[in-house]
């Protein structure tokens, strides 16, 4: 299955299993969403249970928080990450807050599913990567998949958790793992260990991150896209590094992260989002504080550049192979 | 820099410069208040459209203004209720009730006894008439001026004090400001801070019912100031697009804070307009008539109830006193305008036409208000053995933590571990 499959996949066991979920967004009923992550929902669960919404995506967050307080379980689409802005209040001041205002008089289990993330000429208003900006948000979850089977356990998990979840796709990978090799043929999911998904139900628990790779000499984070990107450029490097990918920012497994740091004693952080005050810098922090005696080398941060997110030089912002490459020369040096 | 001129301007051109309006209310302090700019139609001047009528046939209900209360006090036209005496004398206790409780809170925090209050004087009608038009199950999304909501379903008085309170048995912990109640079983939705929030949800509320065959249906409140807000709009949007049984109400108490209505748009139409873009009915109606404001909101339900969607209702009022605890309304307005107000007050109208019905009496009502001043001193007396604010008499630290997730993570447990131990430093048993 592409993650595509597996997201659509995962929508459908949980339609079918609990008829109080319902998916609504711009596009995503007869359509299917632009991305087809919804598509054939409608036909097979009916216009009540997966609908198209006007735009507005303060509306449709703050009708999805009224349906969970009523009850259901909404999966909001947004269509791009870039236009979450909008619906912010509703997400920040309201449904992170419903459960701690009321003191769990409402609950508010909302599941809202954003493609996020460039590498595809978007430009910089369908490209961005605002993970950090949700991560600051206490009341909320943010969890970020890698692959099709991990996409399908997660969004399963986050549809069945009571907390709202800000569930982030990385686009650059829905139909295929992408290694940062922007010049060579896009791969696809085909022939990848982890999109051979179940049909059925199953789920990945949130807040437990997924060693990826093994490895005695340094320790690499990183979410969506940028798992695969590290992975490539560590085989190419002949590192033995470990490559944790975290698949939720929060909760974070900071055991997991813990245990790898003190480990190895190096730490390289990757990820797209632009630099200043993204997650890296939290997960940098936390490295600080709990393994600082453990470390061999200053943690490193590879990220997207402090700009918007150019269309054509987009392979420029991108925190590819070189980037990453440096990084890691530079962290095994020392 | 690079050249260009910024600063606007007429620069290089004849034609004649434009100008700015700024809006200004009608009287600032110290001015004679003159209200004949306001028409005021006599009951009935817009008679009562079957609730089954199309929206586009009741467009003047959007620029009229719905009354039933004559000026001789009688309940009369098209719009009368005609309600019985006990829901009469229930509706005018519960408003002498909400009254004696937000005078006697609003002192309490004079008093040092809380941080905030806001009042609804002059406003009870709306919330209560509302309420008692609904039913019991209906589930409503407040702004904070809708107190009268829990009054009119019974909720514990002692309950709603602690909550002012933040003490030790407030039901939310003291994590809310006063009065930003929560109670779901009394179907009143968690208070926000946020203008308007609450008008997508409770669209989205009402879209839950209908696509589950459930009965109930959702009602909104906000102020006039508040529908410029974009939230508003979305209420309205998601409720009119998908026929969503809701009632979207905005209270028009002529203020938003010190910025009077024209700062929202009330120079060049009314509020109930609002709804005629979006193809759904729009009533003005008189605010402080709670028997219009009960027909209204009656019409308005059961409509929805026949799934023939929403309705927004302005209901046009005057806020007689200060916005907040925190709000000086002599600084900005005529001392005159309240007194001088021509649709008078909810209570006195009411207890008018209760006393011309025959039905009531000065001495009972001396004797109710006595009486719901009593109950409120009790209540507060009761609560205040559970505390005040800043008095110890609150919440054990962890409670902070509780309720930010389902389960408190790793890191809240530590921040949690934490206050704890701060806590036993900073007041040593
Ligand atoms: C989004 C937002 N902006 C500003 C405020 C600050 N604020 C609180 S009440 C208020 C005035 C609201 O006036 P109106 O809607 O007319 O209601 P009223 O107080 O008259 O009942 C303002 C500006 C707020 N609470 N939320």
């Amino acid at each position: 299955m592409s993650m595509i499959q597996a997201l659509n996949s995962a929508l459908d066991v949980m339609m079918a299993r609990d008829d109080r979920v319902v998916v609504l967004g711009e596009d995503v009923g007869y359509f299917g969403g632009v991305f087809r992550v919804t598509a054939g929902l409608q036909t097979k669960f009916g216009k009540q249970r997966c609908f198209d919404t006007p735009i507005t995506e303060c509306g449709i967050i703050g009708a999805a928080i009224g349906m969970a307080a009523y009850g259901l379980r909404p999966v909001p689409e947004i269509q791009f990450a870039d236009y979450i802005y909008p619906g912010l209040d509703q997400i920040i001041s309201e449904a992170a807050r419903i459960r701690y205002r009321s003191a769990a008089d409402f609950i508010c289990p909302l599941t809202i599913r954003v493609p996020f993330g460039g590498g595809i000429f978007g430009g910089q208003t369908h490209s961005q990567s605002p993970e950090s900006l949700f991560t600051h948000v206490t009341g909320i979850k943010t969890v970020i998949p890698s692959n099709p089977h991990d996409a399908k356990g997660l969004l399963i998990a986050a549809m069945e958790d009571n907390d709202p979840v800000i569930f982030m796709e990385p686009k650059r990978c829905y139909n295929g793992p992408f290694d940062g090799y922007y010049d060579r043929p896009a791969k696809s999911w085909a022939d990848h260990p982890d999109a051979d998904v179940d049909e059925g139900y199953f789920r990945v628990p949130l807040g437990q991150a997924r060693i990826v790779r093994e490895g005695g000499d340094l320790t690499i984070l990183a979410y969506g896209t940028m798992v695969h990107v590290a992975h490539k450029v560590i085989d190419e490097h002949g590192i033995d590094g470990e490559l944790i990918d975290l698949r939720s920012l929060v909760p974070l497994d900071i055991a997991t992260i813990e245990a790898s740091v003190r480990k190895t004693g190096r730490c390289l952080i990757v990820h797209e989002a632009t630099r200043t005050s993204g997650f890296g810098a939290e997960l940098s922090a936390l490295v600080q504080e709990r393994c600082f005696y453990h470390l061999e080398a200053p943690i490193e941060r590879v990220t997207g550049f402090d700009t918007p997110y150019p269309h054509s030089l987009e392979w420029s912002y991108f925190p590819g192979p070189i980037r990453i490459g440096e990084a890691l020369d530079r962290l095994m040096r020392e | 820099m690079n050249g260009r001129d910024n600063t606007g301007g007429t620069s290089g051109s004849n034609k004649p410069g434009l100008t700015l309006h700024i809006p200004e209310p009608p009287f600032r302090p110290g001015d004679p208040v003159d209200y004949s700019y306001l028409e005021i139609p006599r009951p009935d001047a817009i008679a009562r459209p079957d609730e089954t009528a199309a929206a586009r046939s009741m467009v003047d209900l959007a620029y009229g203004l719905i009354r039933v209360l004559d000026d001789d006090n009688r309940a009369v036209g098209s719009w009368n209720p005609h309600l019985d005496d006990t829901t009469l004398l229930r509706m005018l206790r519960t408003m002498a009730l909400q009254r004696a409780f937000d005078d006697r809170l609003f002192r309490a925090q004079r008093q040092g006894k809380t941080s905030f209050y806001m009042k609804a004087t002059g406003e009870e009608a709306v919330a209560i008439g509302a309420t008692f038009a609904l039913d019991r199950e209906d589930m409503c999304f407040p702004s904070y001026r809708q107190q009268g909501i829990l009054f009119a379903r019974d909720y514990p008085i002692v309950q709603m004090i602690n909550q002012i309170y933040s003490n030790r048995l407030d039901p939310l912990f003291g994590r809310q400001l006063p009065i930003m109640y929560s109670a779901r079983a009394y179907g009143f939705f968690t208070l926000s801070g946020n203008l308007t929030t609450q008008y997508p949800q409770a669209a989205g509320w009402a879209m839950a019912s209908a696509s589950k065959g459930d009965s109930r249906i959702a009602a909104t409140w906000c102020g006039e100031g508040s529908t410029s807000e974009g939230d508003f709009h979305n209420g309205l949007t998601f409720g009119a697009v998908y026929n969503a049984p809701c009632i979207f109400n905005v209270v028009n108490n002529q203020y938003a804070i010190s910025s009077y209505s024209g700062f929202a748009g009330s120079e060049r139409t009314t509020f109930a307009a609002r709804a005629i873009g979006y193809g759904i009915p729009g009533l003005r109606v008189d605010g402080n008539d709670i028997l219009a404001v009960y027909a209204a909101t009656n019409w308005a339900a059961n409509r929805a109830r026949l799934n023939l969607g929403p309705t927004l209702l302005e209901l046009f009022t005057y806020r007689a006193e200060a916005h907040s605890t925190s709000d000086d309304p002599s600084a900005y307005r005529s001392a005159q305008e309240r007194q001088e107000w021509p649709l008078g007050d909810p209570i006195t109208r009411l207890k008018r036409h209760c006393i011309d019905k025959g039905i009531w009496d000065i001495a009972r009502q001396e004797a109710m208000d006595l009486e719901v001043a009593q109950e409120v001193q009790a209540a507060q007396k009761e609560a205040e053995q559970n505390g005040i604010l800043g008095h110890g008499l609150h919440q054990p630290d962890q409670t902070m933590f509780q309720d930010v997730y389902e389960e408190m993570p790793w890191h809240l447990r530590e921040q949690s571990e934490q206050a704890i131990r701060e806590r036993a430093l900073k007041w040593p048993e």
